[in-house]
């Protein structure tokens, strides 16, 4: 579903600012594998991510959708294939319109807008059966301003605006990351649930290695720009933190420095 | 300090804020919806009188000559929408080069920096002739409120469908608008040509209604367009909720504008100082949200934000 091949991404060359953050990836993703990204600050987890979403075009190396080669395709065009959460639940929703004016909006990517109704009596309809799954609430607010919702509630609603056009790839940038434990869990619980259902092929970042461990079919670990680890099917159903901390160890040569992955 | 003398200067001012209200329905399209604060309406808000009146001399009809006006402040806004998106300009940038370049525009558009036509020799659609004494469906103020009601309404219309959303969207939230397959930069460009055309038209009104197109006409433009905006929202954002009055709200708040001006007009300040007092009275009305929400904010326990669970 996702072929990523020999990527290569520098950031400010030639500069004092000069980042490698990605330095030869290559990741193959079956149709419906849910992996899980970790790896501490600047190992080139979003990046990544960011990468096959088209926020820019890589250096080097060719990335493919559904065997349809994306690597010059903008953002905008590449958005028809994805579904995209991010960490900040700011970034994902527009806050200023309504909560059924977001899904419809959503409900719309990768298809021409013209001057047809922006949402019809149908759509409110579904909206609403949709929103009462989530179980938050929702569905007596659908004409509330998102910028009125907590993070939680936002993160949820990205989640199924991402994945109201059914996306070849699933997008997840440590989109747990900024709430709260409880609410984390419960955005999660909503994410299998949704991931289950439509058999959606999944990218998650993650910090913490708990999450990492106990979703998706496989796990990938990255360190300074290149994939150190990648773990999965029966392998990964064993795996514990303290295996993962060894592996890092043992690959890296160097000492797990990110205490919100292992407190987690 | 005759009252009288107010009260008969009344009926042109709220013509005049009528007309002025056109031009800041553009102006709140790209500061408001789009996000951005485009300077190119000075220059624009002149361009739309020369090409109307010019237009009219050479004896085309109203209507095409108002057309005309319209496309010519579009075709405005798209070279600031392409400086902006294509060329990486910042927006404030693009408009400033704009405006600067159609100073000379226009006075190649007129040939002079000032051109008049008289209300008797032409057919004006508007003029500061037609307030009184006239028949109501050729009074400036009732044709000016009509065509202001009829593109409240189309704009209305435009910004519930499929398009008009995710317009809206691209001047929320950029990133998300991207991430949900929406051009932004082209949409960008399409905002910045619909403001832009309004402002043309309001300028086409304008000079029929004073007579003349002047190529000084839209100097500080954008800033009685955001007054506008402001009073408005200042006065009707608590009871005006839906889109539709929030745009009428914007036609309402040129009106005070205009209102208080003759008033300031009338008390018998000096009218050179008239832009100073117009500059200090949208600086302060934009300075208050800021103030409001870094002074007067009461304290917000960070983890009681997030209580509903989810």
């Amino acid at each position: 579903m996702l072929d990523v091949r020999n990527i290569y991404k520098t950031f400010n060359p030639g500069t004092i600012n000069e980042k490698t953050a990605l330095a030869g990836v290559s990741l193959n993703l079956e149709d419906g594998d849910f992996v899980t990204v970790i790896g501490g600050n600047g190992a080139g987890k979003s990046t990544l991510l960011n990468a096959v979403a088209g926020t820019w075009f890589v250096d080097e190396g060719q990335i493919l959708i559904d065997g349809v080669n994306v690597t010059k395709l903008p953002e905008h065009k590449r958005a028809a294939y994805l579904g995209r959460v991010f960490q900040d639940p700011m970034t994902g929703t527009a806050a200023t319109m309504e909560i059924q004016e977001n899904l419809a909006l959503a409900e719309r990517r990768g298809k021409v807008r013209l001057l047809r109704p922006g949402i019809t009596k149908q759509e409110r309809a579904e909206y609403r059966e949709l929103l009462t799954m989530l179980g938050l609430g929702l569905e007596n607010r659908m004409t509330a301003k998102v910028g009125l919702l907590s993070g939680g509630q936002r993160q949820a609603l990205t989640l199924l605006m991402a994945t109201l056009q059914k996306p070849k790839l699933l997008l997840l940038d440590e989109h747990t990351a900024a709430l709260d434990p409880k609410t984390a869990a419960k955005v999660l619980e909503i994410t299998d649930l949704i991931v289950n259902r439509d058999h959606l092929t999944t990218l998650m970042i993650t910090h913490n290695m708990k999450d990492a461990i106990t979703h998706g079919n496989r796990l990938i670990m990255m360190n300074e720009g290149k994939i150190i680890l990648d773990i999965r099917g029966e392998e990964k159903k064993k795996l514990t933190v303290k295996d993962l901390l060894d592996q890092f160890e043992q690959v890296s040569g160097e000492q797990f420095s990110n205490d919100s992955a292992l407190l987690g | 300090m005759n009252i009288n003398t107010l009260i008969n200067a009344l009926p042109g001012a709220c013509a005049q804020g009528l007309v002025w209200g056109i031009m800041a329905i553009g102006v709140y399209i790209t500061y408001r919806i789009l996000d951005i604060a485009d300077l190119t309406v000075d220059g624009t808000m002149a361009t739309g009188g020369a090409v109307c009146i010019m237009m009219l001399m050479s004896d085309h009809n109203i209507w095409v000559s108002m057309l005309a006006a319209t496309g010519a402040g579009m075709l405005a806004g798209l070279a600031t929408g392409v400086l902006h998106t294509f060329m990486g300009i910042p927006a404030i940038l693009a408009g400033i080069l704009t405006q600067l370049s159609l100073y000379s525009v226009n006075l190649k558009i007129m040939g002079k920096s000032n051109q008049a036509v008289n209300v008797n020799n032409y057919n004006l659609l508007v003029s500061l002739r037609y307030i009184k004494g006239v028949p109501l469906w050729q009074n400036t103020i009732f044709i000016v409120i009509v065509v202001t009601i009829v593109l409240i309404a189309i704009l209305y219309w435009f910004f519930g469908t499929e398009y008009g959303a995710s317009l809206r969207a691209t001047g929320c939230n950029p990133g998300m608008s991207r991430a949900q397959g929406i051009n932004t930069n082209f949409n960008k460009v399409i905002g910045l040509m619909l403001s832009n055309g309004l402002v043309a038209f309001s300028s086409a009104l304008l000079a029929q209604y004073q007579g003349f197109a002047d190529v000084n006409m839209g100097r500080g433009a954008i800033v009685i367009g955001l007054a506008a905006v402001i009073i408005g929202e200042a006065i009707f954002g608590k009871i005006f909720r839906s889109f539709a009055l929030q745009l009428l709200a914007v036609s309402f708040g040129a009106i005070i504008y205009y209102i208080v001006l003759q008033v300031v007009i009338w008390l018998g300040i000096d009218t050179d100082l008239l832009k100073l007092l117009s500059a200090c009275v949208v600086a302060i009305f934009l300075a208050v949200p800021y103030w409001k929400g870094r002074y007067f904010n009461k304290p917000v326990h960070k983890a009681a934000s997030d209580t509903s669970g989810a």
